[in-house]
């Protein structure tokens, strides 16, 4: 079990675009360095990777959510 | 003056350079600010402070309605929108005049007309503003399309008249090379966009950026000189200066009275900026667009015009006729603007807000600082990277240079990352300092190396 950890503040997004799907679904396999979310700082995006392998258990805050740096945005099982 | 009571739709530091403005005018003020900005300093200092909506900008500082229903249930009678979020939006400014309200700013059918490109190229035209020299609308023949790009000059750009971002853009440099790319990108255009029509326009080797500030009451404008923004970082501008450095007085007249000409032809009422294209190689300067709103870098003009431009628009947009001749506007010396956004130069110009830590700001003749910052407050992740402006003036470019430099060595912002390393590099650069510079220079120098170089890796 891991935790995927904000890099920084800002407001946290599930899909590449509002028009896209989430970039992971619960039991998907999550690679190391693999993108699973965008968190957007000061009208910039910066991308959220995960830093271990692992299977994804689902994000832990909603699309859209405020979130500040260190926070728990999804989980690894 | 009918302005008793101003609602301010924005927020950072032109937030509180316009509280400040109206405050000196004995204006009481109303300031605007979203759940995630209540503790601004703004919201401090106004006489009355009230929440719009929900963090994002899109629920707040860009919500039309909720910000003109704000504005109306606080009792203002007039609505200033400072610059970004809906200062040129032509729908705002008519839903603040339908609601009995004045915009601080042009009207609704000028801020629409400066806004298109092709009206605006239009409204310059007819009052004698140079543009880029080039086709006048699409060439379908290419003989026609040869001689057009004879007359102009090489090089000459070739551009799809359908679509836009960039693509179908080819750069000849010769006749022969004419022949050979417009094809191309005809068949580009073609393939994109379904239309193979074609443009051709010069090519500016090296621009500056030079642009005017005027002031205009709907009849009479005058101009307070010009700004040179050439240093740019993605399009945007870093470092400001005014006035713009080796000008010709010839050129600058020709300049500024172009914009003056162009403001009232288009019976402009406010502050504005009209952005030229500027050849120093040719002494040739074209128009590119006009801004309908307040300036990030308009304190550089009031450094060296000794005006106070907010206060000027706030009291045209009341109702008085200008109060300068243009006689009276005369320049003194030099000042120069640095842009303090929170990011990391050194790591990509990373956004790093966080909560402001020991301040010490430099504050003395000839040097200001245009910030919204306090020790204890937590920049917000949802806006703008920019936390403030740290401007300086002097008796002339190098000594304005000098003061900047040793502004910079005292400036201490805690607790966040910002671009001060990158200006304290652009002025001890030989080619900032010799004035050779243009809007395509920044980005190639730091892709060299030369902030890292300058800080030793420190920050």
């Amino acid at each position: 079990m891991a935790d995927i950890q904000a890099p920084v503040p800002g407001t946290f997004y599930h899909k590449p675009s509002p028009e896209d799907p989430p970039f992971k679904s619960e039991g998907d396999k999550v690679a190391t360095g693999e993108t699973i979310g965008l968190v957007e700082v000061m009208k910039s995006f910066i991308e959220v990777q995960a830093e271990a392998d692992g299977t994804f258990g689902g994000y832990a805050v909603e699309n859209e959510a405020a979130v500040s740096a260190g926070d728990v945005l999804a989980t690894l099982k | 003056m009918d302005i008793k009571r101003l609602f301010i739709a924005n927020r950072g530091e032109i937030a509180v350079r316009i509280v400040r403005a109206a405050q000196g005018l004995g204006i009481h003020t109303i300031q605007a600010h979203s759940e995630a900005d209540a503790e601004m300093l703004a919201a401090r200092m106004a006489d009355e402070a009230v929440c719009i909506g929900p963090p994002p900008a899109s629920k707040s500082y860009l919500n039309v309605d909720a910000v003109v229903q704000a504005a109306k249930d606080a009792n203002a009678d007039a609505v200033h929108p400072g610059y970004g979020f809906l200062a040129e939006s032509p729908k705002f400014a008519r839903a603040v005049e339908e609601a009995g309200m004045i915009f601080v700013g042009p009207s609704a059918d000028t801020i629409q007309s400066m806004g298109d490109k092709v009206s605006a190229r239009q409204a310059a035209e007819k009052a004698g503003v140079p543009l880029v020299p080039g086709s006048d609308g699409r060439v379908d023949d290419m003989d026609k399309a040869a001689h057009i790009a004879q007359q102009i000059g090489y090089p000459v750009m070739i551009k799809a008249s359908a679509g836009g971002g960039g693509r179908g853009i080819r750069i000849a440099e010769t006749p022969e090379e004419l022949k050979k790319l417009a094809p191309q990108a005809r068949q580009e255009a073609e393939a994109a966009f379904g239309d193979g029509g074609i443009y051709i326009e010069k090519v500016i080797t090296e621009p500056r950026h030079v642009e005017v500030q005027i002031l205009a009451d709907g009849t009479r404008a005058v101009h307070c000189f010009e700004r040179e923004c050439s240093l740019q970082r993605r399009r945007q501008k870093v470092w400001e200066e005014a006035p713009a450095f080796d000008l010709p007085d010839a050129t600058r007249a020709a300049m500024c009275k172009s914009a003056v000409d162009l403001a009232e032809a288009v019976q402009y009422r406010g502050a504005g900026t009209v952005e030229y294209l500027y050849d120093s190689r040719d002494d040739a300067f074209y128009f590119i667009e006009m801004n309908t709103r307040i300036q990030v870098e308009h304190p550089v003009t009031e450094m060296v015009t000794g005006l106070d431009l907010v206060a000027m628009m706030i009291r045209v947009a009341g109702g008085e006729p200008l109060t300068v001749e243009q006689e009276d506007i005369t320049l003194k010396g030099h000042a120069i603007e640095v842009r303090l956004n929170a990011e990391d130069p050194l790591k990509k110009f990373m956004p790093f807000p966080g909560v402001v830590g020991k301040l010490e700001l430099p504050e003395s003749d000839g040097i200001r600082l245009d910030h919204f910052l306090y020790e204890g407050y937590q920049i917000p992740p949802f806006y703008d990277s920019l936390i403030g402006k740290l401007i300086v003036h002097a008796q002339d470019r190098e000594a304005a240079i000098d003061k900047m430099q040793t502004a910079l060595e005292t400036i201490e912002i805690g607790g966040l990352k910002t671009t001060i390393p990158l200006h304290k590099a652009l002025a001890t650069s030989p080619d900032v300092r010799a004035g050779r510079i243009h809007t395509q220079w920044l980005e190639p120098w730091l892709d060299a190396g030369n902030l890292a170089d300058q800080t030793g890796g420190a920050t």
